[in-house]
């Protein structure tokens, strides 16, 4: 399919286009970070959307969908998108072969963004894992709006918590917590999330990335009656809200459980309405 | 200029290339205009109101995928009212594809579907028939003549006949479908199949079985759309393992009248653009003024060999 070869832009909002790969590098022994030229994704993107990355076919790695990837930053004044992900099987591995100079086909802007806008003063993230990506850009949009956002972030060990120094540029206030040190128990993050919301107007709440960490943020949302969201995974097919492969179970609103697609009616869900597994 | 209309029965399409049902959406608008396309197939409607399969739902492998999605639907009210707006300001036909249990339950969703706006109706019938315990109507020669011929009775629209693979002779229940007035034929649905998760002792997918499709399949697909083009004079529109213009050639040269481009729209939403300008480009490299004149196109070696001699 050569003529893809020559996609970088397109009339419609949602797109697939070939973008040079501007860095691929390791930030820790899990995660890379990586930046592409995209000027069509950057210009269209919001926070909490996705890409559907076509990660390369590499000897008997042969990922054949392609694989969603939250957007770590949306930088609209140089065209370009960036990712923050994990190697965990096939379509990561290859995907972390690329080299800066050779380029990734990516599908998107795709997926409902965050809705703070209107609803937020002070944006409590609690992020753990892939989740840290995910949450990243929501500091820098609600930043411009006059929105303040701690971020309470989750990690293994200090070397896990990737997006603190962007977090800071951004004017977040950042609270780290990791398994290392013995600070990352739910009991703990407890404590920070009640004092954000009783003592500093936290009033919108953000998760993504650990189930347990989600419970948390739903019971508190509850308590407190503050609204929040969650952003959630699940493997996808089209990510297009054709093919229904990514669907997880919700409450309806008129009781019951209902089958949702992830990559349409998501991946951004309101916090009450999710399931927790 | 290639003449790249087809006609499929009364109906005239701009171009051979349309979706297979269920594998396009309101999304695919974000990407591409809908105009471009033959037509606009819809994903299958059923008379009940249905949450699919549970989770997980598909499986991939190098060249295809395992999916077992099982029609959720929001019921007939539902796509006349949100779903069929979304398609009807384009000057694209579209196909409505539907569904039941019964031959009764076809009969009536095809009338309440006959509303402006929708051009054919397509039978998928490789559900199950819950009045022969379940088992699918394709997979019954008489079963799916009894659905077509009813289908004629309750609408006035063309009807596609969907066939399902899951069958050995599968020219058998195109006669059948044939005689029972199927205006084209479909050809052909998702080979079922099944996956294990050996680490978890588990079946890999919610519904255990679910339907096996993508280019693995095509070399299967293609050859029933060939045993059903020598069996019948009605129009049939290949799907099967599609994803270039190469292979939408194959089915066209085999008898088909035009081409349906499932699971590759996932992976590349605009392919079938690709496939639209890769037919029209071969055309013209063949000299061929008509896109019409490949149906059935292929000849035999020896035929090849002679006009070579010549
Ligand atoms: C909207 C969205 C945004 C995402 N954003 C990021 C991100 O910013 N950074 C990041 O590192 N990852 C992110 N992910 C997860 C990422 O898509 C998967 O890790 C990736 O698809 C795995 O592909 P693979 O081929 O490497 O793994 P595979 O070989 O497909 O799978 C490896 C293992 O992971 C499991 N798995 C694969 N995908 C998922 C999934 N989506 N959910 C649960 N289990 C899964 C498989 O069952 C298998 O056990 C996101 C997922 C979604 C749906
Ligand atoms: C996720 C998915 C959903 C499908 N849904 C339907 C459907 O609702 N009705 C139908 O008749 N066929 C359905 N199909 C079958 C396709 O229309 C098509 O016939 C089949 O996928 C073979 O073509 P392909 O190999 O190009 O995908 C579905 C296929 C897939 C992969």
């Amino acid at each position: 399919m050569d003529s893809r070869t020559q996609l970088t832009s397109s009339p419609f909002p949602v797109a697939e286009t070939v973008c040079p790969v501007l860095k691929n590098d390791w930030v820790n022994d899990l995660y890379k970070h990586l930046i592409v030229e995209a000027p069509h994704g950057a210009a269209h993107s919001e926070p909490g959307q996705f890409f559907h990355l076509l990660c390369p076919t590499i000897g008997d790695k042969a990922p054949f969908y392609r694989r969603p990837m939250s957007i770590y930053r949306i930088d609209k004044a140089q065209g370009r998108l960036e990712f923050l992900y994990k190697i965990v099987g096939t379509g990561t591995a290859t995907l972390a072969q690329l080299e800066a100079g050779e380029t990734l086909n990516i599908l998107g802007p795709l997926g409902r963004r965050f809705d703070f806008a209107k609803r937020a003063r002070h944006i409590v993230q609690v992020a753990r894992g892939v989740g840290l990506a995910t949450l990243a850009p929501v500091a820098e949009a609600a930043g411009k709006l006059g929105i303040r956002t701690t971020a309470v972030l989750s990690a293994r060990t200090p070397r896990h918590l990737m997006s603190v120094e962007y977090l800071r540029s951004m004017n977040a206030e950042v609270i780290t917590v990791t398994d290392s040190e013995g600070t990352s128990d739910v009991a703990a993050v407890e404590r920070i999330v009640r004092r954000l919301i009783e003592k500093e107007g936290g009033d919108f709440l953000v998760t993504c990335g650990s189930n347990r960490l989600l419970q948390l943020v739903q019971r508190l949302g509850r308590e407190y009656g503050i609204a929040g969201e969650v952003a959630l995974e699940q493997h996808m097919g089209c990510g297009n809200g054709m093919c229904f492969a990514c669907v997880r179970e919700f409450h309806a609103p008129e009781g019951g459980i209902t089958y949702r697609r992830v990559c349409w009616e998501g991946p951004v869900f309101d916090i009450q309405e999710a399931v927790s597994w | 200029m290639v003449d790249m209309r087809v006609r499929i029965g009364s109906i005239e399409l701009k171009n051979p290339v349309m979706p297979g049902s269920g594998t396009m959406g309101e999304g695919l608008a974000h990407v591409m205009d809908l105009n471009r396309i033959g037509a606009i197939v819809t994903k299958t409607i059923t008379p009940d109101k249905r949450e699919g399969c549970p989770p997980p739902r598909m499986v991939e492998y190098r060249d295809g995928s395992l999916m077992a999605i099982g029609i959720p639907c929001k019921g007939p009210d539902y796509y006349i009212d949100e779903i069929l707006p979304h398609y009807r300001e384009y000057g694209t036909p579209v196909v409505c594809s539907v569904s039941a249990p019964s031959v009764e339950a076809f009969g009536n969703l095809a009338a309440k579907l006959s509303v402006p706006g929708v051009s054919v109706i397509e039978a998928n019938i490789s559900c199950p028939n819950l009045e022969e315990d379940g088992r699918a109507f394709g997979m019954d020669a008489e079963a799916s003549a009894r659905v077509i011929r009813r289908l004629k009775e309750m609408t006035d629209r063309p009807v596609w006949a969907k066939l399902t693979p899951n069958i050995t002779d599968i020219a058998a229940v195109a006669q059948a479908v044939e005689a029972a007035g199927a205006d084209a034929i479909t050809c052909a649905n998702a080979m079922l199949g099944m996956a294990v998760d050996v680490e978890s002792f588990q079946p890999a997918l919610g519904n255990i079985t679910g339907g096996m499709t993508g280019p693995c399949m095509r070399p299967v697909i293609l050859r029933m759309a060939w045993q059903v083009a020598r069996a019948v004079k009605i129009p049939i529109i290949g799907s099967g393992g599609m994803a270039s213009a190469n292979d939408a050639l194959e089915y066209l040269m085999v008898g088909c009248s035009a081409v349906q481009i499932g699971t590759v729209n996932f992976i590349h939403p605009t392919a079938m653009l690709d496939v639209i300008e890769g037919i029209e480009a071969f055309c013209r490299r063949k000299g061929i003024a008509r896109v019409s004149e490949l149906t059935g196109a292929m000849r035999s070696r020896k035929e090849y060999r002679e006009q070579q001699a010549a």
